[in-house]
C-alpha cells in the first residue's frame, strides 16, 4: 500500500541576480507503508529540500505530495503543522535537540504538538534506547551517541507513519553510526513506520535494499553541477 | 489545557535559560509596580488619615492661619500662632452651641515630644467616634494642681518613661531650650489612639502657667505666677480651645461669627476640611509622582520588550526545531506572550513585596513624626489593579518579539543544509 506519493514536485529559488532556478524537480516518487528507503547523492542534489518538502516545512511551488492520500501542498500551513506532528518523525544530522529541556522533555514536547503527551511511552522509548537513567539529563550533559538516541526517541514518540532522517549519522563515528541506523531501522520496523533516510555513508546505505540516487530522481540536478 | 501546559513548558524553559536577564527585568518591573502601588496608596492613605474625624469639630486660637492652628493643636506640629485670654476660653465654653471646650496651653517639650497643658475633661469627655473619653492603659489621670503627667502611648514607648518616673520639661518645642526646674511625676499612660495625641506629654494646664520662666499675658500685662497663690482668670491664657458643638451647623455659624469679628480669635472649622485643603493644594505634587510612577512602568515594559527581543536571534533555531516538531506559528506567539506575561507577573508579585516594605517604612516614618497611623488594611484598590495592569502591559511588550518568532523561517534556521 502506497504511503507517500510525490507527483511533479518542483521548488524554485530566486538567485541573487533575480532569476529563478529549480532546486527540486521530482516527477515521481513513491514509498510504501513500512518500507525503508535510502536516498543518496552528493551535496546540492536537493536532499534536505526534498525531505523538508515531504515534512511540510517547505511548500513546493507546484506538484502534489500525498501522504495517506492527503495532499500536503494543498493544506494550509496550520494543517500541515498538525499533520507533521501526528504522522511524521524527523531525525536531523545535528539532532536538533532543545538545549534547555531534559531528554524526557525533548521527547514529550514532540508528543505535545501531536496526539498528546504519553509520558509512560516516552519513558519506555528512552529506556528501550538505554537512556533510562538519563531521563532528566539535558542534551549538554549527554554524550553524542546518547543525544542521537534521544533524537530517535523523539522522532518515533508519536508512532509516526513515516520517519524522515536527514544524514542522521553525520555527527557520529562509524561504530556509533552503524548502531544508530540499526536502532532506527529496528524501531521503525517495530512500529510499522516507513523510513526515508538520506545519507552519503556507504556503510549506512548498504543496510537498505532500496537505495535511490537523487541525481536520477531530481531533474533539477545537472550532471557535473556539484560534487 | 494541554496546549497551555505546553506553552508554559516552553516559556518557563526559556526563562530558566535566560535566568539573569529574567531576574533583572523582573526586578525593574517590581520596582515600577511597587512605586505605582506606593504612590497611590500612600497619597490616599495619608489624606484619609490626616483628614479623619479628630473627635472635635473645631479649634479656636489666636488670630491667624487656620492651617497653623490645626497643625499645632491637632497634629502637634508647627508653632502656636499665639495665645487667647482665658476669658475668651470661658466665653466660648459658655456659648449654648458648645458642648465641650477643652483648653490647650503649649510651649514646652520633652525629648522632642510636645508637652501640652490641658484639663481632665480631655480624657473623660473626649468625643471619640467609638467611645467617649481617652482610655488610660495604666495609671491614673493627673491632679489638676499637681506636678503630674500622663504620657501618650508613643511617648512612653520611645522615652522609656513609665509610672512613677520623673522628668523635667524643656522650654520651647525645638532642641536647645533650657530645662525647667519643675519636675513632673508620671502617673498615667494613655492607650494608643493612632493619632498625634500619642506623641504628647499631657500635664495639667496649671502646670504650664506655673512653669518656671513662663510669663502670662492674659490681660495684656506681664504676670508671673507666685507659688501657693491662685492665678486670677484675667492673667491666664490658652494656646487653643478644642470645641465640640451641638451640630455642624452650629459650629459653622459660630466660626462665621468669631472669624467675622476679626478681633477675638480664629475658629478653624471643619478641622478635616482645613487639612483637606492642604492635600488639594499639594495635589499637583501627587500628580507629578503618579506620572513618574507611570513612566517607570513604561520603562519596565520596555525592558521586558528589550530582554525578549534580544534573545530572538539566538532562539531562531529553537523556534525552527519547535516548528519542525509540529508547533504552529501561533504556538510560538503564545509562548512568547506567556513568557513576557510571566516576567511581568513575577515583577508584579515582587512589586507587592516592594510596596509592602515601602508602605511599612513610610508608615513608620509618618507615625514616628506625627503619631498618625497609615492603615495598611483594607488593601487599596491600586494593590489589585496594578499587578493586573502590569501583566497586561507585560503581555503587550511581548507582541513585537512574538511577531519575530511568528515570522521566523523553519527551513532556513534548521541546520544542516545539504
Amino acid at each position: 500500500m502506497v504511503l507517500l506519493r510525490l507527483k511533479n514536485v518542483r521548488k524554485d529559488y530566486a538567485t541573487p541576480s533575480g532569476e529563478t532556478t529549480a532546486v527540486l524537480d521530482v516527477p515521481e516518487l513513491e514509498l510504501d507503508a513500512g518500507q525503508q528507503v535510502a536516498l543518496h547523492g552528493p551535496s546540492g542534489t536537493g536532499k534536505t529540500t526534498l525531505l523538508n518538502a515531504i515534512a511540510g516545512i517547505l511548500r513546493p511551488d507546484s506538484g502534489r505530495i500525498l501522504l495517506d492520500g492527503t495532499d500536503l501542498v494543498a493544506l494550509s500551513e496550520a494543517k500541515r503543522d498538525r499533520l507533521r506532528a501526528q504522522r511524521l518523525g524527523y531525525v536531523f544530522q545535528t539532532f536538533n535537540l532543545l538545549q534547555g529541556y531534559s531528554a524526557l522533555e525533548n521527547v514529550a514536547l514532540g508528543m505535545a504538538f501531536g496526539p498528546g503527551v504519553d509520558r509512560p511511552f516516552a519513558e519506555q522509548l528512552l529506556r528501550r534506547l538505554d537512556l533510562g537513567d538519563r531521563l532528566d539529563y539535558r542534551p549538554s550533559e549527554l554524550s553524542v551517541g546518547q543525544q542521537q538516541r534521544v533524537a530517535l526517541a523523539r522522532a518515533l514518540a508519536n508512532r509516526p507513519a513515516l520517519v524522515l532522517a536527514d544524514e542522521p549519522t553525520g555527527a557520529l563515528d562509524p561504530v556509533r553510526a552503524e548502531e544508530a541506523v540499526g536502532l532506527l531501522c529496528e524501531l521503525c520496523t517495530e512500529q510499522g513506520a516507513a523510513l526515508l533516510i538520506v545519507s552519503h555513508d556507504e556503510t549506512v546505505l548498504e543496510r537498505f535494499e532500496t537505495r535511490l540516487d537523487l541525481r536520477e530522481i531530481n531533474r533539477a540536478f545537472t550532471w557535473g553541477q556539484t560534487v | 489545557m494541554k496546549s497551555l501546559k505546553t506553552l508554559l513548558l516552553i516559556a518557563t524553559r526559556s526563562l530558566r535559560q535566560h535566568a539573569l536577564s529574567t531576574l533583572v527585568t523582573a526586578c525593574s518591573t517590581a520596582l515600577a509596580a511597587g512605586l505605582v502601588m506606593s504612590v497611590f496608596t500612600l497619597s490616599d492613605r495619608a489624606r484619609d488619615s490626616f483628614t479623619a474625624d479628630p473627635g472635635f469639630d473645631a479649634v479656636m486660637g489666636a488670630r491667624g492661619s487656620q492651617l497653623q492652628l490645626v497643625l499645632n493643636s491637632v497634629f502637634h506640629l508647627e508653632t502656636s500662632p499665639g495665645n487667647l485670654p482665658w476669658t475668651v476660653y470661658e466665653a466660648i465654653a459658655a456659648r449654648p452651641e458648645v458642648v465641650l471646650a477643652v483648653p490647650y496651653a503649649v510651649g514646652d517639650s520633652y525629648r522632642s515630644f510636645r508637652v501640652v497643658g490641658t484639663t481632665p475633661e480631655l480624657f473623660t469627655d473626649f468625643p471619640g467616634e467609638e467611645s467617649q473619653g481617652l482610655p488610660l492603659q495604666r495609671g491614673r489621670l493627673f491632679g489638676e494642681l499637681a506636678a503630674e503627667a500622663v504620657l501618650g502611648a508613643a511617648v512612653a514607648a520611645n522615652t522609656g518613661l513609665d509610672l512613677n518616673d520623673k522628668f523635667k520639661p524643656t522650654h520651647g518645642v525645638v532642641a536647645g531650650g533650657g530645662v525647667h526646674d519643675r519636675e513632673y511625676n508620671v502617673v498615667g499612660v494613655l492607650a494608643p489612639t493612632g493619632t498625634a495625641m500619642d506623641r504628647v506629654v499631657w500635664i495639667p494646664i496649671e502646670g504650664i502657667f506655673r512653669m518656671d520662666g513662663h510669663v502670662l499675658r492674659g490681660n495684656g500685662e506681664l504676670y508671673t505666677p507666685t507659688s501657693g497663690q491662685a492665678i486670677s482668670a484675667e492673667h491666664k491664657e490658652v494656646s487653643a480651645v478644642m470645641l465640640k458643638t451641638r451640630s455642624p451647623r452650629s459650629a459653622k455659624l459660630l466660626a462665621q461669627e468669631v472669624n467675622g469679628q476679626g478681633t477675638v480669635g480664629t475658629i478653624a472649622f471643619p478641622i478635616a476640611g482645613v487639612m483637606a485643603e492642604i492635600f488639594e493644594k499639594l495635589g499637583w505634587m501627587v500628580g507629578v509622582l503618579r506620572v513618574v510612577a507611570y513612566l517607570t512602568v513604561i520603562v519596565a515594559a520596555g525592558s521586558i520588550l528589550a530582554s525578549l527581543y534580544n534573545t530572538m536571534n539566538e532562539r531562531r533555531r529553537e523556534f525552527a526545531i519547535l516548528r519542525a516538531l509540529g508547533a504552529r506559528r501561533a504556538t510560538l506567539v503564545g509562548a512568547i506572550l506567556l513568557e513576557s506575561s510571566l516576567i511581568a507577573g513575577l515583577g508584579a508579585l515582587l512589586g507587592v513585596v516592594v510596596y509592602a516594605v515601602t508602605f511599612a517604612v513610610a508608615a513608620e516614618v509618618v507615625r514616628s513624626r506625627t503619631g498618625v497611623i497609615l492603615e495598611f488594611l483594607p488593601l487599596h484598590p491600586a494593590v489589585y489593579w496594578t499587578p493586573v495592569a502590569i501583566v497586561v502591559l507585560g503581555a503587550a511588550s511581548g507582541l513585537l518579539p512574538a511577531l519575530r518568532a511568528y515570522r521566523s523561517e523553519v527551513a532556513k534556521n534548521l541546520l544542516p543544509v545539504s
